[in-house]
């Protein structure tokens, strides 16, 4: 009996180690373990043994079935390993080839700075205040202290809507000064806005397009003063332009609604063609300010005697082109898709204080 | 206004040099434009001699000159007709630059005669018009000395740009006076003594002013001279008037210029022999025409300020003056005009008019009332100075206009308003070398000068005190912190628009700008192209009306892209539209194209046309990103006519508020723009969204169930005029309890499908409550799915 075990156990263990399929395996443990199989079939030959034998028998037919099952399970997990290899090698896809990752869009960079603008303005304690780009004559001009015959009116370059039946005229407005207007107008100081928006004026060249993007500040309240222009003036470019100091030159110049007036230029260097602002030995004309005029307060009903403030007005399409080095005004506006591809902005590129306010 | 810096000196006493002066002129608020100083481009340039000049052997207007510069001789071969011996000339070397021709000169061969040099004509030598011939300086000049030395020309030309309130800078001795309070010298004495007349004038002149404008001419000062002789301008004159870029006339003429530029005091002459009877400053009647010194006629509108004598309007007072009337070089009897004009007059007459001369320029912003008298002695000094004659007593009408201006001045205000802090008794010393009088005590009584009626307070007054002191030294000062709440920057509108953008931009969308104003003919195709939206002066024809949609433009620019070889083109704007001139009419929108294809070409994907429904999925996401509750909007089949009629709808909130238009455009808009289709497009109007009413930053609590979800699926036949959406409402409504969420994943038309009808495939998602569904739970819930779809819109399970 016991030479029957051991030659039937090299018998299976030469099947298992025979089998090359799953299939074939399968087989060979069907034939030995089986309800018909050869190790089976012995064992059921246990109950006719006499006890002794059986003692001797029990243990030894056991032993044949683990040791069988054993072999069967290694065999499978080999023959297993070997059939995943083999699927793996005939699912080779060439990873090398291009996905389609969909078209990617892109914000303006006119809206990309405005964000940036009201970003840091933001921090500053300021609002963003709007106002129509079809403006009154009163709004843009004589609230302004620009009455119709004052000569500045024609430095503007206005557009005209045609007069209505009683021959007044709407005009595009020319700057977003009147926001400063509809601002007083509505809200009590302290005020402090920006307004950003679209402007308009009969010019087209490299530099100026009939219609362009200006962004307005105003503070109002009793003590403000030109040191706190020139303050707010400073936080904000060097905010803007990244760097960690900035120098401003104030230059008196004249603008009705405001008085002193001064255009503000900020050092900057030209070298190798590219506007680098924080140092340098040039300086680059960047916005008109001043205090506001006490006849703008009047006509907003302010006192003047008891209010005073600032203003501030800065083209948003020069400030994108000497930070981010567009040359050609006109091509902001002409839908250009390579244009946008290449000085757009990614959805995502959301200007923070925390996260920087360029990409 | 640009003038030398010797005229600058013929009013300031000054060692300064030309870079402080410069530096200072930007410092006080005269923003130095430009300095060319002729000297540095004619340096190279010498006084000269022709020792011989004969004719050129082969060219019968060429001469060929033997010239000496005092060291050499050198052979010219000249084409000027005054080219002879013994005058003395203006002459350039090979190896000079002569800036009038743009030319380097070199050795050359003329004809076969080597000609080394040039005798320069002065316009090639960039001084003035002449080209008659070359130079002849005079018989003295001084052969071999450098010809800029020789003719004073080492004199700076600095141009400055004068803001619309100094008037008083018009003339030189405004920008001297600015200049000495800023420190840099002292302000020369003017003579202003009177020339005294020796007969009375046969000429008189009245004013006669409107109830309109019973101002419009306050003064006129009038003087007569006789037996003058008007001939060019002596040289120093001339040379004045030649450096800054006016041409010399006569000396009459010069005169008046040249007094307008120095003290910016405008003056007129006329020819008394060929007036008229009197001079009447009177207020012009409609049609009445003349002919102005720029030759050409003009026609009055009836409220213009004009001059006339018996015979007519002789000139637009302040404004220009009459052909038939002015001075020529025949002229002997004079009538000099020294005249106060209203601003505002003055500015419409030549607006009106399109005229643009010197004297417009400074009356409209106003001259020195109290110079009119100082005015006219000066000119009729300089008048019998250089034309001789004798001068009439003057003769007038009018007042000069009082003038009494008193501002109150507290030296504190420079700290307070202008932010520097210095003692008062420097504010005052600044006022007083601007011609300020002060008086009294803290707060100062200050009177203005009558050059300075741009000050009418005290922020002028502190202006002038920080600009002379100079701005550089106020310092930065930061402002007072503010409560400011996170989040109310931005109004509810501006973070619409902010997240729109975004969003679209995320969905392949490049965001243009694009112009707010279109051809009238293109905004009439999108319902635009009212009357009360046109530009009056458009800069071009095709930009004359307020857009009444970004739609068009974004196609014209999608044709442009595709002009150039895209195949596709997705473009969205978010800016305004104008419905009408009001502050309401002016609408934000966010519109979008999609044109061409439809993403990439790509191996993964197939490629199709753009289709209406891209363009609602953009919509869609866009009212989605500006917080509309989308699923609660009702889509309308077909939108404004832009759109193609059966490939359009809008969504709505309710029956009427339409938050948005999608669809392809329509072929007939397609065909008048010249775009090539397919293009569809989308409109989101911002300002119908509702405000987000968010009382909290919570969301809620959320109850999950795991339970599981169970997927049903039917197909439905549909009659072809029944909307989908009604189906999935019904659908929807059916189970309210158990039923989630109801997509279409199918809809086919065709073989199988009766004439007339879809079969539309959806997925009904049922997520059970407290226990999971049994089968009969389900079936229950099928057969109200089933029943409301036949209720709604008669759709009958398939088979």
């Amino acid at each position: 009996m016991q030479d029957q075990i051991a030659s039937l156990k090299s018998s299976i263990s030469e099947q298992i180690e025979a089998a090359e399929t799953l299939d074939a395996l399968e087989s060979v443990r069907v034939a030995a373990l089986g309800k018909k199989g050869s190790v089976s079939g012995l064992m059921k030959g246990l109950g006719g043994m006499d006890p002794e034998e059986r003692k001797v028998m029990g243990p030894a037919l056991n032993a044949l079935k683990n040791e069988v099952a054993d072999t069967l399970a290694a065999r499978k997990a080999t023959l297993e390993e070997l059939a995943l290899n083999a699927r793996l090698s005939s699912e080779k896809l060439d990873m090398t080839l291009p996905v389609d990752s969909g078209t990617e869009g892109s914000v303006h960079p006119v809206s990309q700075v405005m964000d940036e603008i009201a970003e840091i303005f933001a921090s500053l304690g300021f609002d963003v205040a709007e106002g129509p780009d079809i403006e009154s004559d009163f709004h843009n001009f004589s609230a302004l202290n620009i009455p119709e015959e004052h000569p500045a009116r024609q430095d503007h370059d206005t557009f005209y809507l045609k007069p209505d039946e009683n021959g007044d005229r709407k005009v595009l407005r020319t700057h977003t000064s009147p926001v400063q207007i509809r601002t007083m107008l509505s809200k009590e100081p302290p005020i402090r806005i920006i307004a950003p928006g679209r402007t308009y004026r009969a010019d087209w060249d490299a530099t100026h397009t009939p219609m362009f993007h200006q962004v307005e500040g105003l503070v109002i309240d009793r003590d403000t003063h030109l040191g706190h222009l020139k303050g707010t003036l400073e936080a904000f470019l060097k905010a803007f332009f990244e760097v960690d100091a900035v120098t401003l030159r104030l230059r008196p110049s004249y603008f009705p609604f405001t008085e002193p007036s001064m255009e503000v230029d900020v050092q900057c260097s030209f070298e190798g063609g590219t506007v680098k602002v924080g140092d340098g030995n040039d300086w680059l004309e960047i916005l008109g300010s001043g205090m506001v005029h006490p006849n703008v307060l009047k006509a907003c009903n302010l006192d003047p005697n008891e209010y005073q403030g600032f203003a501030f007005g800065c083209g948003i399409d020069r400030l994108a082109m000497l930070k981010y080095g567009m040359n050609d005004l006109r091509s902001f506006f002409e839908g250009d898709v390579r244009w946008h591809q290449h000085y757009g902005f990614r959805a995502l590129d959301l200007p923070t204080i925390a996260g920087g306010l360029s990409r | 206004m640009k003038f030398s810096l010797s005229w600058l000196k013929d009013h300031l006493e000054t060692d300064a040099s030309l870079n402080e002066i410069l530096v200072k002129l930007n410092a006080t608020g005269l923003e130095v434009e430009g300095v060319e100083n002729p000297a540095e481009r004619l340096a190279p340039f010498t006084v000269a001699e022709i020792l011989s000049a004969e004719k050129h052997p082969d060219a019968d207007k060429l001469k060929v000159c033997k010239v000496s510069n005092g060291t050499d001789e050198m052979q010219i071969v000249c084409g000027a007709p005054n080219a002879r011996t013994g005058i003395k000339v203006v002459l350039g070397r090979p190896g000079d630059y002569v800036p009038g021709i743009d030319v380097k000169l070199k050795t050359a061969s003329i004809r076969g005669v080597e000609s080394s040099g040039m005798m320069c004509s002065y316009r090639e030598l960039e001084l003035g018009d002449d080209h008659d011939g070359i130079i002849e300086l005079a018989e003295d000049a001084p052969v071999g000395t450098s010809f800029v030395d020789y003719a004073g020309l080492d004199d700076p030309v600095i141009d400055v740009a004068i803001t619309p309130n100094r008037q008083d800078c018009l003339g030189v001795r405004g920008i001297a006076r600015d200049l000495a309070a800023a420190g840099l010298g002292t302000l020369k004495p003017l003579k202003t003594e009177a020339v005294v007349g020796s007969f009375e004038s046969d000429i008189s002149v009245s004013i006669e002013m409107d109830d309109a404008n019973p101002n419009g001419c306050p003064t006129f000062l009038g003087r007569k001279f006789v037996n003058v002789k008007n001939g060019p301008s002596p040289q120093w004159l001339q040379d004045k008037l030649k450096a800054v870029g006016l041409k010399p006339i006569s000396a009459l003429v010069d005169i008046t210029n040249y007094v307008s530029l120095d003290l910016a005091r405008p003056l007129h002459v006329y020819d008394a022999n060929k007036l008229t009877g009197n001079l009447k400053a009177r207020i012009a009647e409609k049609g009445e025409t003349f002919t102005a010194l720029d030759e050409k006629e003009y026609t009055a509108l009836g409220r213009e300020i004009v001059i006339a004598d018996d015979a007519g309007v002789q000139g637009f007072g302040g404004v220009i003056g009459g052909m038939a009337t002015g001075c020529s070089l025949e002229t002997t009897e004079v009538i000099l005009e020294a005249a106060l004009f209203d601003p505002v007059s003055v500015a419409f007459t030549g607006r009106d008019h399109g005229i643009i001369t010197d004297a417009r320029y400074r009356f409209e912003r106003g001259v020195d009332p109290l110079f009119v008298r100082d005015g006219i002695e000066i000119a009729s000094r300089l008048i019998l100075e250089l034309c001789g004659g004798e001068a009439s007593n003057v003769f007038s009408a009018g007042d000069v206009p009082v003038w009494d201006r008193t501002v109150t001045f507290r030296p504190e205000r420079v700290r307070t308003l202008g932010g520097l802090d210095i003692p008062a008794t420097e504010s005052i010393n600044i006022l007083k070398a601007l011609g300020f009088e002060v008086s009294g005590d803290a707060p100062f009584a200050v009177k203005v000068p009558s050059w300075r009626s741009d000050v009418e307070g005290e922020a002028d007054l502190v202006e002038d005190v920080l600009r002379i002191h100079g701005y550089d030294d106020i310092p930065s000062a930061d402002l007072p912190p503010v409560h400011h709440k996170a989040g109310t920057t931005l109004s509810d509108r501006q973070k619409k628009s902010r997240a729109v953008k975004r969003q679209l931009a995320t969905r392949g969308l490049h965001e243009a700008m694009t112009w707010s104003f279109m051809h009238r003919d293109n905004a009439k195709l999108f319902g635009g192209g009212d009357d009360r939206l046109m530009v009056d002066n458009p800069i071009s024809s095709d930009l004359d009306c307020m857009r009444p949609s970004i739609l068009p433009n974004l196609m014209q620019a999608a044709q442009r892209n595709k002009d150039r070889g895209a195949e596709s083109t997705n473009l969205f704007e978010v800016g305004p539209i104008y419905l009408d001139d009001t502050d309401k009419g002016q609408k934000l929108v966010a519109a979008g194209i999609r044109a061409g294809m439809n993403g990439a070409r790509s191996w993964q994907n197939a490629q199709r046309p753009v289709s209406a429904f891209d363009a609602k999925a953009d919509a869609e996401a866009a009212l989605r990103a500006a917080g509309a509750p989308v699923a609660n909007l009702q889509v309308f089949e077909g939108a404004d006519e832009h759109y193609h009629p059966g490939r359009s709808g809008t969504l709505r909130l309710g029956p009427k508020n339409i938050l948005a238009s999608f669809g392809e455009l329509h072929p007939r808009v397609l065909k008048a723009l010249d775009v090539d289709g397919p293009v569809v497009g989308f409109e989101v109007f911002l300002e119908q969204i509702p405000a987000g009413r968010r009382k909290s930053a919570t969301k809620g609590a959320l109850a999950l169930s795991n339970l599981q979800s169970v997927e049903r699926d039917f197909a439905f036949l549909l009659d072809n005029d029944k909307p989908v959406a009604d189906l999935l409402r019904a659908v929807r409504g059916a189970d309210k309890t158990f039923i989630a969420d109801v997509a279409v994943f199918d809809v086919y038309a065709g073989k199988g499908v009766p004439e007339g009808q879809r079969s539309v495939a959806i997925s009904v998602l049922l997520t059970p409550k407290e226990e999971t569904f049994s089968d009969k739970d389900i079936e229950q819930i099928s057969d109200k799915v089933i029943a409301a779809a036949q209720k709604a819109v008669g759709a009958e399970l398939r088979g």
